[in-house]
């Protein structure tokens, strides 16, 4: 935990929205907190990542619909080598790939927050952490994950 | 066989060539000119005048377009220019596919297939890049530290591994086998550079479930293929390495963004090796060597595992050093050391393996091969592989 309180120190590449718009509501919705993703208007199918169609029926008519923040780790990784330099000598940190059953399935990738060594285990639950940077241009805020 | 609705067994590999291998950022000459020498070699190997190429595939952005090289070559004509579209090395054989289908339908008749890569004149792969924003897909991961492809890859074969019971092993048996293949090559970067399992269990993790030896070089260098129809690479001086089965793409959904693959676990050849076996009329029992792209470990025991060598439930006792050392082995795999220990070539030095063993002159030649596999870009999409055979394939 770094001392703005960020799970990674600061200089990672800063997320910005696409410059078509397609992905601006998932963004401007971390912003207040809450986790928003694309779901058919016409056949309710659940969408992530962003796409300007529905993969089943085909229609361009995608809400970004509210769900709730949990979710199982489907699978995780623990990374050692800095592959950025804002990484050199943090040592290792988790990253997980958590599935919302409650959401068709889809997958989020996120850290796992607490101590980066600590046993991950698939299928464990694990509820959202919203990570503001308001110090960043523009500010963003990260969906963060731990287990519950 | 001008009836066959597929190439099968119209286009041949006449000639290979390549640079020397270098250590990344070593190679002494820019990359266009590596490009240059490999075709040049390919053609000498072929026997061929150089002026005889009229076309040119690749894959992976290859930075040397083809208008540059045909007027460095001074082509009469260029009539065919195509790029793979996809990173990492999913395109290996998917160039030569489609170098070949060009060959068959008319559009050229002698066609190189190249691959040129001096990293230390561009960025690398394996470090982030400079941009300090991320959006699109680079938004969902970048900010969380997944940035290099051995991250992005990482949680497909720890899904796997976690699915099958996979021990660590399988992945250490695929390094072993490699390097033990370089040391009896002298292309090798790795030649004269050992690897014990006691070396490989004390390396360092780049990241769970790969530590340091599974994950491939990086290098410098070129590598280049000669295409040419099958009658006319008889009259050639090699012995033609035929093409019996060519196939390209990956599964449902396998690009949907934020690893959101349906079929997630896996290195996208389910639906890619089942056209495969279909196209070239054989099966996994069929083929002598294997040489199956390695970025990382763990995609090359999920490719063997998609193309029908074993089950996964089987991957703990098939995937040790002795199954995959030549020439006994039962599947011997990456015969000259491949991305691990040969060169980083991008794959494309696996081709090169694979028509040094039809031929007859591997550094650890598989007796009497009849049909080898090329395997190309695990867990990438879209990815591809191919199936090369000897006279007696046809």
């Amino acid at each position: 935990m770094s001392a703005t309180g960020a799970y990674l120190p600061a200089g990672l590449p800063r997320p910005v929205p696409e410059p078509d718009g397609l992905d601006a509501p998932y963004w401007d919705a971390t912003r207040r907190g809450e986790l928003r993703v694309q779901r058919c208007r016409a056949c309710d199918t659940w969408q992530w990542g962003p796409e300007w169609i529905c993969h089943r029926c085909l229609g361009f008519t995608l809400d970004w619909t509210a769900v709730e923040p949990r979710g199982v780790i489907y699978s995780w990784e623990r990374s050692w080598h800095p592959v950025h330099p804002a990484l050199r000598g943090h040592g290792p940190y988790v990253v997980v790939l958590v599935e919302l059953p409650h959401a068709g399935g889809i997958r989020m990738v996120g850290n796992l927050l607490g101590d980066p060594m600590q046993t991950v285990e698939i299928g464990a639950d694990v509820e959202a952490v919203f990570e503001p940077h308001d110090d960043a241009t523009p500010p963003f805020t990260l969906v963060q994950w731990r287990t519950t | 066989m001008r009836t066959s609705p597929t190439v099968r067994g119209r286009v041949a590999i006449a000639g290979i060539g390549e640079t020397t291998y270098y250590k990344h950022g070593r190679a002494p000459e820019s990359e266009v000119a590596l490009a240059l020498r490999a075709i040049l070699a390919a053609c000498a190997d072929a026997g061929i005048d150089p002026r005889t190429i009229d076309g040119f595939a690749s894959y992976s952005n290859d930075r040397n377009d083809p208008s540059r090289l045909a007027a460095a070559l001074g082509l009469p004509e260029l009539r065919f220019s195509n790029m793979q579209w996809g990173g990492g090395g999913g395109g290996g054989s998917a160039a030569v596919g489609n170098a070949a289908a060009a060959i068959a339908a008319g559009y050229a008749d002698c066609v190189v297939v190249f691959r040129a890569l001096a990293q230390g004149q561009f960025q690398r792969f394996g470090a982030a890049p400079p941009a300090a924003t991320a959006s699109g897909e680079a938004a969902l991961t970048f900010p969380y530290g997944l940035i290099s492809p051995a991250q992005r890859f990482a949680m497909r074969v720890m899904r796997f591994m976690h699915d099958h019971g996979i021990r660590p092993e399988a992945q250490r048996a695929i390094a072993l086998a490699s390097y033990h293949h370089a040391q009896s090559n002298e292309r090798a970067v790795m030649h004269g550079r050992p690897l014990t399992a006691e070396a490989y269990d004390a390396s360092r993790f780049i990241v769970e479930p790969f530590r340091l030896f599974d994950c491939c070089m990086e290098n410098d260098g070129a590598a280049a293929l000669i295409l040419v129809d099958a009658e006319r690479a008889r009259d050639l001086r090699t012995r033609p390495a035929y093409l019996l089965g060519v196939a390209q793409g990956s599964e449902y959904r396998n690009g949907a963004r934020g690893h959101n693959a349906p079929t997630y676990a896996s290195a996208s050849f389910t639906t890619v090796a089942p056209r495969l076996y279909e196209m070239a009329g054989l099966g996994p029992k069929d083929i002598q060597v294997v040489q199956s792209y390695e970025n990382f470990t763990g995609g090359v025991l999920m490719s063997l595992v998609e193309h029908d060598f074993f089950a996964a439930e089987e991957a703990n006792e098939f995937l040790t050093p002795e199954n995959l050392i030549a020439p006994n082995g039962r599947l011997p795999l990456n015969t000259s050391g491949g991305n691990l220990a040969e060169c980083y070539m991008h794959g494309l030095e696996l081709q090169l393996e694979a028509v040094r063993q039809l031929r007859g002159e591997s550094p650890n030649q598989v007796p009497g091969v009849r049909a080898a596999m090329v395997i190309s870009g695990p867990m990438v999409t879209p990815v591809s592989s191919m199936i090369l055979g000897s006279e007696a394939a046809l």
